[in-house]
């Protein structure tokens, strides 16, 4: 039977092009980039050209990269590591309900530690106001961590305008003697490589990347640091990553982060046009052709891959194991799929009656998906429903 | 995923065959447990004649496991007296189903539940 694998955002398969870069760090060039001899250099060479490639194609300096095992590593270095490395009492950091849980448990930890955290709510298709933003913000606010696109409803967050808002309060706190500093983090995990991302003109001082999100082998991933910033490391041992992260590179995984990061950058502006209209394609046939179904998430401001709905009256894990039977792979915010039988947080942030939540099913698609696929997955989702349905206490 | 979701399993096998679907119009007894915030909503109908379960029939809303728990249980009481199919447990539901992940219990619980329900109404109405 053919598989139709349309779970993208949790993960994606390895580019063979990427594995053939890859290939030649595991057994032929497989020193310790520490190493002093020949064999070390050469590793050494793979990572600083890694470094370099990923600096200049995102548009950073290659000192402002930490290398770390993923965008879970990286959102933790980012906000334990700012508020461990400086030195000033009673910080406040502000993030937002919908984070992925690599941010909102490590905020979670922070509070425990005694840091004082907001949870920006969002509206009612998943987006941050700046002007919520903009009165959170105290004097000891150090970090200001906002998602640049969400997982699970693709809704592409307000970045430039609170880039701008921590901008007017970093001169606010010049001109009234604060010397607290206020840093802007993103968990850019679901963009990078997938859409246009400027860390300057957003005003980004960190952010935090996965390779296996584009095409890229898993356990590799980075955390932007922009020059000046001072963080405390996650990981004590050597000076690897200069101080900021202990033990010895993967370089395969780096070397391939970067080819990865290359080949997404060659062709995302094609990719994106190519995914947005199959994203519209699926989200109009499901809406049209079966009753009683909604979009979830911004119909504008989303991922070109993002595809969140949600289908009254059958619950969403029992249709992806329906779809699963037909080789059909998607994921859902319902309760049932999780361990602790709680709805997806970010659907119930954004209000949805927990009916909604239980009833919803994320599609997202990537590089390898074609027309016919979502036509399949068209045809299998309505008599999945319809069978359902017939079964559902709910009618 | 887990293995209770393998092509063979008891639970593929009733969530996508499952016996007993659907209301009885003149039912003397009707069940029901769950709400729309926990994800699960059980309805159980019942035809009794001599304190026997002569008919049944099931609708949920559920995961693959809730529906399958009701499918189960309603093949486990048809034909009992009632004193009989109150004593079946989510354990034994469990048994026919075969292996589950610990978070997937409630869904057997609830069917118990259901059943329970069920013959409570048939009692309000005639003892």
């Amino acid at each position: 039977m053919k598989k139709i694998y349309l779970d993208y955002s949790a993960t994606t398969p390895v580019d063979k092009r990427v594995v053939k870069a890859m290939k030649p760090y595991f057994s032929k060039f497989f020193g310790n980039a520490s190493s002093l001899h020949s064999a070390g250099k050469l590793a050494q060479k793979a990572l600083n050209d890694s470094r370099e490639k990923i600096a200049q194609l995102i548009g950073i300096n290659p000192e402002e990269i930490v290398f770390t095992s993923g965008g879970s590593e990286a959102d933790n270095l980012a906000l334990k590591g700012v508020v461990s490395g400086l030195d000033y009492p009673g910080q406040h950091i502000i993030t937002s309900s919908i984070e992925h849980h690599a941010i909102l448990n490590t905020a979670h930890f922070l509070e425990k530690q005694g840091v004082e955290v907001t949870y920006l709510p969002v509206d009612k298709s998943g987006l941050i106001s700046p002007t919520e933003l903009e009165k959170a913000i105290k004097p000891n606010t150090v970090l200001v961590s906002i998602m640049h696109a969400n997982n699970e409803m693709g809704a592409i967050q307000p970045l430039k305008e609170v880039g701008e808002i921590v901008k007017k309060e970093r001169i606010k706190r010049k001109n009234n003697n604060n010397n607290y500093p206020i840093y802007f983090h993103t968990d850019a995990v679901q963009t990078l490589g997938h859409i246009p991302f400027d860390v300057e003109d957003l005003g980004i001082d960190l952010f935090s990347v996965s390779a296996h999100k584009l095409y890229g082998p898993k356990g590799v991933g980075m955390l932007y640091l922009k020059n000046g910033i001072k963080i405390e490391s996650l990981i004590h041992g050597g000076a690897h990553e200069k101080g900021r992260r202990a033990s010895t590179e993967n370089i395969p995984g780096i070397v391939g982060f970067a080819k990865a990061l290359e080949l997404a950058y060659q062709e995302m502006d094609e990719e994106g046009i190519r995914l947005t209209q199959m994203r519209d394609y699926l989200i109009d046939n499901i809406l049209s052709k079966i009753k009683k179904s909604h979009l979830n998430g911004p119909s504008q401001k989303r991922l070109p891959n993002n595809i969140n709905i949600s289908i009254e009256g059958v619950e969403g894990e029992a249709m992806l194991i329906d779809l699963d039977y037909f080789g059909i792979y998607c994921s859902t915010g319902s309760a049932c799929s999780s361990a602790t039988l709680e709805p997806s947080h970010v659907l119930t942030a954004m209000k949805l009656p927990p009916e909604i939540s239980h009833s919803s099913l994320r599609f997202s698609i990537g590089r390898w998906t074609k027309k016919k696929d979502l036509d399949y997955t068209i045809k299998r989702l309505i008599l999945a429903v319809n069978r359902l349905r017939n079964i559902s206490s709910i009618s | 995923m887990s293995n209770c979701f393998k092509e063979n399993s008891k639970i593929m096998d009733h969530f996508f065959r499952p016996r007993n679907m659907g209301v009885i119009e003149n039912s003397d007894a009707m069940g029901e447990v769950g709400n729309p915030m926990c994800g699960d909503i059980m309805h159980i109908y019942l035809k009794i004649k001599d304190n026997i379960i002569k008919d049944i029939k099931f609708k949920t809303y559920g995961c693959a496991v809730a529906i399958a728990s009701t499918s189960v249980l309603t093949e486990l009481v048809k034909g009992k007296s009632l004193k009989e199919a109150e004593k079946i447990s989510s354990k034994r539901i469990r048994e026919v189903l075969g292996d589950m992940p610990v978070h997937k219990y409630h869904c057997t619980i609830l069917a118990e539940q259901s059943l329970k329900s069920a013959i409570e109404d048939y009692r309000k109405k005639h003892d």
